[in-house]
């Protein structure tokens, strides 16, 4: 069962809907579109010190403090907070839950009202730029004329090239981690497992489970197994669990969860489905699938970035086999075809893709570094720090 | 890119160290610059702190990118015989590459190189004429090894060791302007190369050359 009933309730607070409609890179007309968003830390007289922190596939608005829903702590808890890398005592903090989302922004599971019931399958197939222009549209009402940084992970690091690409005067710093200019093949494979998990589910109902009142649980935990797989690496999967069993001294002779790993996969699979809603996993990951900033200017991805002011910090994890370090190189190579002021860093470490989740020290102080050296060459130093405290 | 020597001595804390300096005072004020062989970017942190310069950096150890970034410098982790290429031509007033030449496959591409994205080229190597190394060669029989030149043949990167002359002889070849030339002794103190003559390739551990394309 799912705990995921957002629609009808406050908690989600705050939530901004857009003025006028958003018309889709699809040519769609998307009206109304509501985003639901959270800030740490206080906006400056200037405005001048704001960041936004874009999420992942399965991400959301939360990124530090605890969650909702789950309980939990905020998705990037290591990295945000009070005196953390990014210092919410220092800088103002926007997190968004990107449109198509399932954590209070328009999305599949919202009500459309031209039909009154849930969108399901009849909300329009969006990208990430519809994402980022959706964010735009909420920070313009924010009244929020210019980032001092966008960043994020994974999807977050291809909102933040779009947001760099597409309005390169609104944001000083860019900080794309763990990210790529466009979905491998690869990375389009492992997507469409996920896919297909979800719609071989019989409770999928054609995508329309909210309104038989099902949940298609077995298929959105495969999806989520098999993706998660690809968030980490074999040496930290070995590292981790190796061929030991589950609560057990010996195989069964049977398909129980007889190893850890079975069982650890099968939690996070389960876990999962009590936050996530099964047709937002389809929009977004074809989000992802659909973005290539290379194909958009032509095939040549520098057109992409084109004399641009931004000052980019590229990082990517060395273990990192879903967006592995050649991308990221590749970025820097569309860069310093610009001339642009880039920093590359590929942060050593066995965990995999979901490094830039965990507490690693040596992103932090990359991070951290890039930031206080935007910070100083923009004027805004720690004097900041007195007017937000 | 290797390690840049670091036996050189610095004058105090507060400054640099003395071969960079030298690097440094060819620079002029808010220009751009690319420091290939970066390091930790110690020269780059400087220009950005006293000349006001516009800089960039490519570093091939992972390290010291880590390091010149969180000093929040725009380094990048590349190989400068692999990477140079990407950038577009005159973007540089200046590009930097210092003691690192001797250790490239390919010195005079990546000298081409060099002045193909800068309109200056700062580039300082050790000097295998320098006396020692020759005596060293005469009395031992055996690849030399110095104060400037420490390691052994067998795990050196410095794989096209050259004589100031050596070089002098590759800048004409490539038709490139001498803007200036320095001669560094043991103790890092400098001389011009124009006043110290033919006797810098022998008393010098180092030089420093700024080319013009």
């Amino acid at each position: 069962m799912s705990v995921l009933d957002t629609s009808s309730d406050n908690a989600l607070a705050p939530r901004l809907t857009l003025e006028g409609p958003l018309v889709l890179q699809s040519g769609v007309s998307l009206s109304p579109v509501t985003i639901a968003y959270q800030t740490y830390g206080t906006l400056n007289a200037e405005k001048s010190n704001a960041i936004l922190v874009c999420h992942a596939l399965t991400g959301d608005q939360y990124v530090a403090g605890a969650h909702p829903v789950s309980g939990r702590d905020g998705w990037w808890h290591h990295v945000v907070g009070p005196g953390k890398v990014i210092d919410t005592d220092r800088y103002f903090v926007i997190g968004t839950n990107v449109l198509g989302g399932c954590m209070g922004s328009t999305g599949p599971k919202e009500i459309n009202p031209e039909t009154e019931r849930p969108y399901g399958l009849l909300f329009p197939v969006i990208t990430i730029r519809d994402m980022v222009q959706a964010q735009a549209r909420l920070l313009d009402q924010l009244g929020i004329e210019k980032l001092f940084c966008v960043t994020g992970g994974s999807m977050g690091a291809l909102q933040t090239l779009e947001w760099a690409h597409r309005f390169p005067e609104r944001v000083t710093a860019a900080v794309p981690i763990a990210g790529s200019y466009r979905h491998s093949a690869q990375n389009i494979a492992f997507d469409e497992v996920g896919r297909q998990a979800i719609m071989a589910d019989p409770e999928w109902r054609q995508g329309n489970y909210l309104e038989e009142g099902t949940v298609p649980t077995r298929g959105l935990a495969v999806a989520r197994m098999a993706a998660h797989i690809t968030y980490l690496s074999e040496p930290a999967l070995q590292r981790k669990f190796g061929r030991r069993l589950q609560d057990r001294e010996n195989l069964t002779y049977g398909f129980d969860a007889d190893f850890q790993v079975e069982s650890y996969l099968r939690h996070q699979g389960s876990t999962f489905v009590d936050r996530f809603d099964a047709n937002s996993y389809l929009y977004i990951s074809r989000a992802m699938d659909y973005f290539d900033l290379a194909e958009e200017n032509g095939g040549n991805l520098a057109d992409a970035f084109k004399d641009t002011p931004v000052r980019f910090c590229l990082i990517s994890i060395s273990s990192d086999w879903l967006f592995p370090t050649s991308e990221s190189r590749a970025i820097v190579h569309a860069l310093n075809a610009n001339a642009a002021k880039v920093s590359f860093v590929e942060v050593e470490s066995d965990k995999g893709h979901d490094a830039f989740l965990l507490d690693e020290p040596e992103f932090h102080d990359t991070l951290k570094g890039f930031l206080d050296g935007a910070a100083r060459t923009v004027g805004l130093d720690d004097g900041a720090q007195g007017e937000s405290a | 890119m290797t390690d840049t020597p670091s036996q050189l001595p610095a004058h105090d804390e507060a400054s640099i160290r003395v071969d960079l300096q030298l690097v440094a005072d060819q620079i002029k004020a808010d220009s751009r610059v690319l420091d290939v062989g970066c390091g930790d970017g110690m020269l780059l942190a400087h220009l950005r702190d006293t000349k006001h310069v516009d800089g960039r950096g490519l570093e091939l150890s992972m390290a010291r990118v880590s390091s010149a970034v969180r000093e929040g410098l725009a380094v990048i982790q590349g190989d400068l015989e692999a990477d140079l290429k990407h950038y577009p031509a005159d973007a540089f007033d200046y590009v930097i590459l210092s003691q690192t030449l001797q250790a490239t496959h390919n010195p005079k591409e990546v000298l081409e190189g060099l002045l193909r994205l800068g309109t200056h080229a700062v580039v300082s190597f050790p000097n295998f004429g320098h006396w020692k190394v020759r005596l060293a060669l005469l009395l031992t029989g055996r690849m030399p090894s110095t104060p400037t030149l420490p390691e052994s043949w067998y795990d050196t990167e410095n794989i096209h060791l050259c004589t100031i002359k050596d070089f002098l002889s590759l800048v004409d070849e490539l038709g490139v302007t001498i803007e200036a030339g320095f001669a560094l002794d043991g103790n890092g103190q400098k001389r011009s190369y124009k006043a110290t003559g033919w006797l810098a390739n022998l008393f010098s551990e180092q030089a420093l050359f700024v080319l013009r394309h």
